[in-house]
């Protein structure tokens, strides 16, 4: 059997083994972003949304919507690659593919898949929930894809990256709380950063998570505070260091191979 | 011919400065069955572990069925089949998707992996518990459960490190024919083991490392063939005499109605068994002190540590 054909194979292992355990934890897995924003839709949509009226030109729920599901892509796809990897180490069943010949970069194409597919059926829920809240019109189907997809990888890759330093379970929910869900709530979800001072709208500007929700509001509304092709040039940039970054771990053994 | 496993000058320095292996030389015979016995921390794990690229060397190489650990590991390690010494697969996957998940990572088609995994579970008396959760199988049927992972690709090669550790006796003898089912089959086994009978009554070459060199390495005829004293234990049906002896033999009686005899290359056991009569003493039962390979072991080990 050729080295490509095992690789192929080997992938869509690592693919549906990671589909099967984010299935199979549903409750810890889809129910919780519905919930979550659905509490954001009726509260900040509905009930002060109301009050705010239009922003950006579009009525207030209808502009933070897209922010939202660009929220839950990027959470979901961070946490299951991090928290699933790092499960396989701390269970050392990563020690299962070390021993099989699967190369480090199907490994990672693996897990990063299986943190887009969780990404994406997040993604899915919120925006058919949006839609009992509010109408949405694409604007540019391809943007929104691509948008959504680019930085579904790359988040996984990061979640990836923590799960190899991360030595005890308590390490995989340091970034997700410091560092992911205060730029996110600060990336323009909630708000325009029109609205902020010439110094803070350039200190938003250094914040990746910007590019992103606003591309995505780009597609779905045609609204967005930043250059689009910027943003994609951006996240293609990250997704190379992160993804290269990543494979020389995975073949350094770096958290796995004493 | 090329060995199904070769090791040259081998060494391995964790990252504390500990030399868990000292430049060791090996080689295991195609279907050969054999095993690597060693104390706690002696270097078997680190060694076996640098074979299936869990354990990054410091030195040396190592090469499965003539393949580099290293710098062909893909065809290496579709040769390998690995039972490491603790339990390594999801503890929330069923049974079945475990040994068909680790199909999937050798690259077998899922109706092939299915079928290997059907025939593993049932041999293995596991087909029953396919839909259980690992963690909730007995550690004997998680002992069984690894090797049917181990095997699902049916390597060349099968490493198992300390297989039966923690198994009760009557699935440990089970296990073992299993294991001697296999190596017929053609499948060289490399076993660690700290049952030395169990090494004893499977293996045909036996490598003995210490402290992270190879002490021995040579057949289990030849290295048992070293055994200069064996100790025989011969239950009584009274107690000795006042006075006993047994001229030519050393000997003590560290119960009553109990000999221990220690008998010398070359002495004959008849000899003890004409003098007991004589002296009117009746032999109930005999049996050897200890293991054979045992015996020899200690002794080995004991004088590589001076």
């Amino acid at each position: 059997m050729s080295p490509m054909r095992v690789q192929w194979v080997a992938f869509q292992t690592i693919v549906t083994k990671e589909i099967r355990r984010f299935m199979r934890i549903w409750q810890q897995t889809l129910l919780p972003p519905a919930i979550t924003m659905t509490l954001y839709f009726i509260i900040f949509g509905n009930l002060i949304g109301s009050r705010i009226g239009e922003m950006g030109g579009v009525d207030y729920m209808a502009y933070i919507v897209p922010g939202l599901i660009m929220m839950s892509v990027i959470t979901n796809a961070y946490g299951n690659v991090s928290s699933s990897f790092f499960s396989n180490k701390f269970q050392r069943s990563i020690e299962e593919m070390m021993v099989a010949p699967v190369y480090p970069v199907t490994i990672l194409l693996g897990f990063v898949a299986g943190g887009v597919a969780r990404g994406v059926a997040t993604g899915v829920i919120v925006t058919m929930l949006s839609l009992y809240f509010t109408d949405l019109q694409v604007h540019h189907v391809g943007v929104m894809v691509g948008v959504v997809l680019l930085s579904a990888i790359l988040f996984s890759l990061g979640g990836f990256i923590n799960a190899v330093f991360a030595t005890k379970f308590d390490d995989i929910a340091i970034v997700p709380t410091f560092i992911i869900t205060p730029l996110t709530y600060l990336g323009g979800v909630f708000y325009s950063i029109s609205l902020l001072p010439d110094f803070w709208q350039d200190v938003s500007k250094l914040n990746p998570i910007l590019y992103m929700v606003n591309t995505f509001r780009y597609g779905v509304l045609g609204v967005t505070d930043i250059n689009v092709y910027v943003a994609f040039g951006m996240l293609v940039l990250f997704i190379l260091i992160l993804g290269s970054y990543s494979i020389w771990l995975l073949r350094r053994g770096t958290g796995m191979r004493q | 011919m090329v060995a199904a496993l070769a090791v040259e000058n081998l060494s391995k320095v964790y990252g504390n400065g500990f030399e868990a292996l000292k430049g060791i030389t090996l080689e295991v015979a195609k279907g050969d069955f054999f095993a690597l016995l060693g104390p706690n921390g002696a270097g078997k794990s680190t060694t076996l572990g640098i074979v299936s690229g869990l354990v990054q060397k410091s030195s040396g190489s190592a090469y499965v069925m003539g393949h580099d650990v290293n710098g062909d590991a893909f065809q290496a390690r579709r040769s390998l089949g690995v039972v490491p010494q603790e339990f390594n697969f999801n503890q929330f996957e069923k049974v079945y998707d475990i040994v068909v998940t680790q199909a999937g990572y050798f690259g077998l088609k899922p109706s092939e992996a299915r079928a290997n995994a059907e025939e593993l579970l049932k041999a293995l008396d596991l087909w029953e518990k396919r839909d259980t959760p690992s963690r909730m199988l007995s550690g004997g049927m998680k002992r069984r459960l690894m090797i049917a992972r181990a095997l699902v690709h049916k390597p060349d090669v099968l490493i198992l490190d300390e297989p039966t550790a923690g198994v009760d006796i009557e699935l440990r003898r089970s296990m073992w024919e299993f294991m001697e089912d296999l190596n017929k089959k053609g499948t060289t086994i490399i076993l660690t083991t700290h049952y030395l009978e169990e090494a004893e009554q499977l293996c045909r070459n036996i490598a003995i490392i210490n402290k992270g060199e190879i002490v021995q390495c040579t057949s289990k005829r030849e290295l048992l063939s070293q055994l200069t004293t064996e100790t025989f234990v011969f239950d009584l049906c009274e107690s000795l005499p006042e006075g006993f002896s047994l001229e030519g033999f050393e000997f003590s009686s560290p119960a009553d109605e109990t000999l221990e005899v220690t008998v010398e290359k070359g002495q004959s056991i008849n000899r003890i068994f004409t003098m007991l009569t004589e002296k009117g003493l009746e032999v109930r039962s005999m049996r050897t002190k200890s293991n054979r390979l045992e015996e020899l072991f200690v002794n080995l080990v004991r004088e590589s540590n001076s």
